[in-house]
């Protein structure tokens, strides 16, 4: 099995609060990894952990190792800039510029330099909302303002913004907890075809989510990683009792 | 014993600040209409444009008019790059450390120096040390100095406004953080950072003090040509003729102070339009 991260005694510190312990898991290519577990038990504190988005947090440290094809995240000599482009991020709630449409995908391309030409960036743009889903909403009136998008809407256009500047990875961290079901099962189609090209790691507070929607499931409680397995062994037949328990709901 | 029930203090307590509030419009408005109605008669095309003659008793006084935009401008010039940079860096930059400490420190004693001190440094430093002379360069920096403080704190406030998110989203997509500066949080700050530059350019040009050693004339024949000239300007014109000009014409210094407060109400104006225009295109 191929692996796209590793995640290796990883663990995770805000000051003297251990938020993360000793994890260690592997993210598959071209799969979609998500990650369960009730509040507070460290799932966002991963998942930004991965693009080292914790790195502007007070206090916070990280401890082990996360190899991104092979290679150390965390080793002194990684572009932390260069590593978010490659590991790329959706949040909780859309959140989009208050710009443009096209203001809002062109963003990544343009400070990144990804497009010579401006008719280079019309394809860039053009391609990411398709690949978002999301061209035949917008294609008459790019120039309009994000804002006026509905709300699953907006969450696609940053998936089209993330997914401009051609990451790697894609972390999702409770993507669909701002929509209603309509919006969210196109949000969970997408990242079916998304998966053929990108990684992907989803955060999710819906279990029924995780079930239908991804290769992998992570269950994490309290900082600690309980278990890891194909999405479908989990949840019929999980190994941790703790695990039975969450998911059929007496626990969480 | 109870006198009043809890209904009617609370009552008593939102007529009396009511009260409270509205005498604070009264002298405002009492300033306003007392330096109309005794202005209003000396405002005519020849005032706005002619240069005084006649011991200042008569013509206009367009050459402090002229002078005070040009000084406008100036101080805009010498306040906005130290102002926004200075607001840039204790907003997005500061650690907590002994040089963010020393500039907040510096930034509030700057804001309390009375104006006059402002003018007597200016003359020692812009006149005197770097020998720019009694001119509009140094006028210019002693105002832009004294305008700082306001300029550094609204554009702190405007920047520290910009939510959180517009910065995460930009770090995700793999901008620098000066890229991240650049291209959201200061256009997003902007109408902030404006108002907060003309709000205090306003307030520096009607002063007297700070212009008093380093720029001000009491007459001058010709225009200023270069900014090593020296020039006329309102506020500096207005004490001169109410103090120094005998048998000065009362209506010639209120028009005066007239053309000096609209010019400074037009400036807020402006800033208010700006802002407002600007908070109409950006909404989160
Ligand atoms: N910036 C922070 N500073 C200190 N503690 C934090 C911070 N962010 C999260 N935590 C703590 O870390 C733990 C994990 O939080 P989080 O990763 O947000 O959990 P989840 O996403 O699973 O709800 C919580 O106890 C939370 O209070
Ligand atoms: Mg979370």
């Amino acid at each position: 099995m191929d692996n796209k991260l590793e995640i290796q005694n990883f663990s995770f510190y805000y000051g003297q609060f251990q938020a993360l312990i000793n994890l260690n898991l592997p993210i598959r290519r071209n799969q979609i990894t998500a990650l369960i577990g009730p509040s507070g038990c460290g799932k966002s504190t991963f998942l930004r952990a991965l693009n080292r988005m914790n790195d502007t947090i007070k206090g916070a440290r990280a401890e082990g190792q996360v190899l991104l094809d092979g290679k150390n995240i965390y080793d002194p000599d990684v572009d932390v800039v260069q590593l978010r482009q490659r590991v790329g991020m959706v949040f909780q709630r859309p959140n989009p510029f208050p710009q443009s449409i096209y203001n809002n995908v062109a963003y990544g391309p343009r400070v990144l330099g990804l497009a010579g030409g401006n008719g280079r960036l019309d394809e860039i743009v053009e391609q990411s909302l398709r690949d978002a889903a999301l061209w035949e909403d917008v294609k008459d009136r790019l120039e309009g303002p994000a804002q006026a998008l509905n709300p699953g809407q907006q969450q696609r256009l940053c998936i089209a913004r993330t997914i401009a500047v051609k990451p790697e990875v894609v972390l999702m961290d409770e993507p669909c907890s701002a929509l209603d079901p309509v919006a969210t099962l196109k949000i969970e189609e997408l990242m079916q075809q998304l998966a053929a090209d990108y990684t992907i790691v989803i955060v999710t507070h819906s279990m029924e989510q995780a079930a239908r929607a991804s290769h992998w499931t992570g269950f994490f409680w309290l900082g600690e990683l309980v278990e890891y397995g194909r999405t479908p062994d989990l949840f019929t037949n999980p190994e941790k009792e703790l695990t039975e328990a969450y998911i059929t709901g007496r626990q969480g | 014993m109870r006198v009043l029930s809890r209904q009617q203090t609370q009552k008593v307590a939102t007529f009396l600040i009511t009260t409270v509030a509205t005498l604070v419009v009264i002298p405002v408005l009492l300033i306003i209409l007392m330096i109309f109605y005794n202005g209003m008669s000396a405002i005519s095309w020849e005032f706005l444009t002619q240069p005084p003659r006649n011991g200042m008793t008569e013509g206009g006084i367009m050459p402090a008019i002229l002078g005070t935009i040009l000084l406008t401008l100036g101080t805009a010039v010498a306040a906005i790059p130290l102002g926004i940079g200075a607001a840039i860096y204790l907003a997005e930059y500061a650690g907590d450390n002994a040089l963010t400490r020393t500039i907040r420190l510096a930034i509030v004693n700057l804001a309390g120096i009375p104006s006059i001190v402002y003018g007597l440094f200016g003359l020692g430093m812009f006149v005197l040390f770097f020998q720019f002379g009694t001119s509009i360069l140094a006028g210019s920096l002693t105002l832009g100095l004294m305008t700082l403080p306001i300029v550094i704190s609204t554009a702190e406030e405007a920047i520290l406004s910009v939510p959180q998110a517009f910065r995460t989203v930009s770090y995700s997509v793999g901008a620098t953080r000066w890229q991240t500066i650049r291209h959201q949080v200061l256009p997003n700050a902007m109408p902030g950072i404006i108002t907060g530059i003309i709000l205090g350019l306003s307030r520096a040009i009607g002063e007297t003090a700070p212009i008093l050693f380093t720029v001000a004339a009491f007459y001058l024949p010709n225009l200023p040509t270069s900014v090593f000239d020296q020039t006329m300007a309102l506020p500096y014109h207005l004490y001169v003729i109410s103090t120094q000009v005998p048998g000065m014409p009362l209506q010639v210094q209120y028009g005066t102070a007239l053309v000096l407060l609209l010019f400074t109400l037009s400036l807020t104006f402006v800033a208010t339009m700006i802002r407002s225009a600007m908070r109409r295109r950006r909404e989160w």
